[in-house]
């Protein structure tokens, strides 16, 4: 099939950056949307052009390195990763707008490439179970109850990519801090440290210039991962206990 | 033979201590020089990699007191490709009570390793094995437990226990969550300084010793300098030297061959892994392979027709024409044969003209079984995942069409040479996980790689790299050492020449070539002719290469065709020492399988009299011949025999 493509093209921070027209043709629907790009890359670099700089890396959907808006959804249409989606989801002749994840705590490096830094920053202020090399119990020590295990699963599998900070109207960044906090804090490891760990990670998510949370839900809807919008209302209620309790 | 390589001196790893196997760790620590906590402080590690091996190390470095710098060419350290490890970890605790002990897998690797690793290091790693899971927990990682609370396990290829302890189908996502929460606690604490977008481009040496990187800022194209007192290599493997492989894009040798051209020897290069259970290959424009979990052989079966290109839907081919070939030739492990040998057996019977789907490259990974025998919601809670994966790439659903399934270049047991201290013949080098070639032989066993990997960087090296620190602080260095200098403008020479060149093919282009002649000749069957062959077609492509491939772009911005094309010109260069040390290594062990060293039934013919060594090559120069050490592999406790699994 032939597809048209209107992709965001902005040389470096200092660019203003605009939309630029490209055709790909002959495109397979067994491709993923990523192998097209790499099409069109070719394409462009054979005819002495820059090629579209994007994220990526292990193309399975599990390192959370691509990530960009197409047709206005983060990710694309089939919830899931960038590289996870494939070109059978569109059609013959379709027009696919492809930009960079738009936030200001993510500020563009280069056409769809951002710098999602304020994330890792995040983790840094407490994102994190205390436990230098060497100091641990036997794995058996502390059973957790499977349900609360799984529940702490269910928010681990976060892959940090962003697209809940893409997709949030106030670029909030609350689905990933939210995330990290429910998934330490129901484990009997990530006790001590918990109340502690969500005003640290909340209070370095607004430095970052993320939006507050108002319960909108588009990044739960476009979360390639699934990560549930309830994680959030466990994070407001792990603040809230935290502030309340006066120990800080 | 001897026109392609010159027989060195043979080479001994000298700190690994005597004795009894199980005091030799301990005895190791005790002998090995300590630095005292205030000391810590002047000394500096550069750590190349974020992966499990790397950020482990970094982490744990860190909280030891020294001074760490730690680099990745990703924009955050949490997308290493330890990443995309599916299937679990093994440890040696013995939870199932099913007869599991330290001995056992260290039996189990030396074994599954076909006799071509080293007795004191495997029986190390599954010392360490233990403590690793212990860690993780602490650290919040979270692995599947059963009602009770306490945590569960199954099984991989290659044994007879249960001790895989897995997070669902991604527990390298969780153990490298863990290692990176880990590490980012200590760039918040001060002690690790971290680099992302950044990738190491060359190793200084001065005096003898490793003592700094140079390394390009990904985003502004600054080329840095780097200096410290030891550094630590932890880049991962070279699968991409096949371009189609389960590593990530960016997955490269870069920093373990620019070692190697300063001096390292890069040991058993031809030891590369084709994990049997991937997704097939679907057309031309295909930039990787994905895994499918080992784990998925516990309860799917692995078949094809029974007649040569039966074309009919699988669900319509009769139970008594169906060959589930892995069970009939392997009664006692079945589906869980070992890597090599599943790997093998699907070219087997895709050659007889027995494969399935596109081009007969393919075998069928039933659940039709499972799904009966558990029901759906029970197969849905142990593989979901995996069959969401599947559906989503193929298009079909799992769990009414049997998968289709194919060999793919998933991992490499070679790598730089280390020592028992994992330190690689430059004073000051250190290498840990997939980036050396210590553990695994001449093939790994599944569930391995992340213990490894978290074993050398949680427990072996924190406790052997102070042995090499504790005569440091060396000489401050700056950028106008002459060593530092001349590694600098090299690397900026070699940028401006790949920018200069301005050819007509395209950096993927050469790859794909490049990989294509991999793995026809250096691939799951290699020959004498064929490799011959291959060696003659990479030199002429890299020289096609260097005259005729086309990077746009500058150096001064964020440019992905000059990343590739650096790497990619390396991959050249390793890709013949590999097709030369599996050339000269004419015998069958492992991953490696010669066409004329077999048994009659087909299987691997070792030549422990002639091969029981490990080789490490010494770089000459691009094209000349390189000079191989024999590192004699004795085995003491082990006895070496033909491997069965039948």
């Amino acid at each position: 099939m032939n597809i048209t493509l209107r992709v965001w093209r902005q040389k470096g921070r200092g660019d203003e950056g605009r939309m630029v027209t490209y055709k790909v043709e002959d495109v397979s629907q067994d491709m993923s949307f990523l192998e097209m790009l790499d099409v069109l890359n070719e394409k462009l670099t054979l005819a002495g052009e820059d090629p579209v700089a994007f994220d990526h890396d292990c193309r399975e959907g599990i390192c959370g390195a691509c990530g960009v808006v197409i047709n206005g959804v983060a990710h694309g249409p089939e919830t899931t990763t960038t590289c996870q989606l494939h070109m059978r989801s569109f059609k013959d002749g379709d027009v696919i707008d492809v930009e960079p994840w738009r936030a200001k705590a993510f500020p563009v490096i280069k056409d769809l490439v951002v710098d999602r830094g304020a994330f890792d920053r995040i983790i840094q202020a407490g994102g994190y179970i205390s436990a230098p090399t060497g100091t641990a119990p036997d794995a058996h020590a502390n059973p957790i109850p499977k349900a609360d295990a799984d529940r702490a699963f269910d928010a681990a599998t976060c892959i940090g990519c962003g697209a809940c900070v893409a997709a949030c109207p106030n670029a909030s960044g609350m689905l990933f801090t939210a995330a990290k906090v429910t998934h330490l804090g129901m484990l009997p490891q990530g006790q001590p440290e918990r109340a502690a760990r969500v005003v640290k990670m909340v209070n370095q998510h607004d430095e970052e210039d993320f939006g507050g949370c108002t319960n909108i839900g588009e990044c739960a809807a476009v979360c390639p991962k699934g990560i549930p919008l309830d994680t959030i209302s466990q994070l407001n209620k792990d603040l809230l206990g935290a502030l309340a309790s006066g120990k800080l | 033979m001897t026109e392609l390589y010159i027989e060195g001196d043979p080479i001994r790893d000298e700190k690994a201590p005597e004795g009894p196997i199980e005091q030799r760790w301990d005895k190791r620590r005790f002998s090995a020089k300590l630095v005292n906590p205030a000391n810590r402080r002047k000394l500096s590690v550069i750590i190349v990699g974020t992966g499990l091996a790397g950020a482990s190390a970094a982490a744990t470095l860190g909280e030891a007191g020294y001074q760490v710098s730690s680099f990745c060419y990703q924009d955050s350290p949490r997308r290493a490709h330890s990443i995309a490890a599916q299937g679990g970890i093994n440890a040696a605790k013995n939870y199932r009570n099913d007869g599991d002990s330290i001995y056992r897998l260290f039996y189990d690797t030396v074994k599954g390793g076909d006799f071509r690793s080293r007795e004191s290091n495997v029986y190390r790693l599954a010392q360490v094995s233990v403590e690793i899971i212990d860690q993780c927990v602490a650290q919040g990682v979270p692995f599947a437990r059963e009602y009770g609370g306490l945590l569960d396990n199954r099984s991989f290829g290659g044994v007879q226990v249960s001790r895989t302890f897995y997070a669902r189908g991604q527990t390298g996502q969780q153990l490298l969550i863990g290692a990176y929460q880990a590490l980012e606690r200590q760039v918040a604490a001060g002690t690790v300084k971290m680099h992302t977008r950044h990738e190491m481009l060359e190793l200084i040496v001065v005096d003898g010793r490793a003592r700094g990187i140079i390394a390009r800022d990904m985003v502004t194209g600054e080329i840095e300098t780097h200096f410290a007192d030891a550094v630590v290599l932890a880049s991962g493997g070279y699968g991409n030297v096949f371009f189609l492989s389960t590593n990530a894009m960016g997955c490269n040798v870069t920093a373990t061959w620019r070692a190697h051209r300063k001096g390292a020897l890069f040991a058993n290069p031809c030891f590369t892994q084709i994990h049997p259970t991937c997704i097939p290959v679907s057309g031309d424009y295909q930039s990787k392979l994905t895994l499918m979990s080992e784990s998925l052989r516990n309860d799917g079966r692995i078949w094809v027709p029974k007649k040569a290109g039966d074309q009919r839907d699988p669900r319509q081919i009769p139970e008594d024409e169906r060959d589930y070939y892995l069970e009939r030739i392997y009664p006692s492990f079945g589906n869980l044969v070992p890597r090599d040998i599943a790997s093998r057996a699907a070219k087997n019977v895709c050659d007889e003209g027995r494969g399935v789907g596109p081009g007969g490259l393919g075998v069928y990974l039933d659940f039709a079984d499972a799904i009966k025998r558990m029901g759906r919601p029970a197969v849905e809670a142990k593989y979901g995942n995996l069959f969401d994966m599947y559906q989503r790439i193929t298009g079909e659903n799992p769990y009414e069409v049997p998968m289709r399934i194919y060999p793919a270049v998933h991992y490499t047991m070679g790598g730089l040479w280390v020592d028992y201290d994992l330190q690689s013949t430059i004073p000051g080098l250190f290498v840990t996980g997939e980036a050396n070639f210590s553990d695994h032989g001449a093939n790994r066993l599944g569930a391995s790689a992340l213990m490894q990997g978290l074993a050398d960087g949680y427990f072996v090296l924190p406790n052997t790299i102070n042995d090499y620190l504790a005569s440091g602080p060396f000489e401050k260095l700056d950028e106008n050492t002459p060593e530092a200098k001349e590694a600098a403008e090299s690397v900026r020479a070699r940028i401006n020449k790949l920018l200069s060149i301005d050819g007509n093919r395209t950096v993927d282009s050469f790859h794909r070539e490049l990989g294509h002649i991999m793995w026809e000749y250096c691939g799951m069957e290699r020959t004498e002719e064929g490799l011959r062959k291959a060696i003659e077609r990479i030199r002429e492509l890299r020289d096609e290469f260097w005259q005729n491939v086309k990077v746009v772009g500058t150096n001064d911005e964020l440019n992905q065709s000059l990343e590739k094309a650096g790497r990619v010109a390396d991959f050249f260069e390793l890709a013949e020492l590999m097709c030369i040390d599996a050339l000269h290594r004419r015998e069958s062990c492992g991953g490696h399988f010669r066409a004329e060293s077999q048994t009659e039934d087909g299987e691997a013919l070792r030549h422990d009299d002639e091969f029981a060594y490990v080789a490490a090559w010494e770089f000459t120069g691009t094209g000349e011949q390189p000079v191989l050490h024999k590192e004699n592999l004795e085995y003491e406790y082990v006895e070496m025999k033909q491997r069965s699994y039948k």
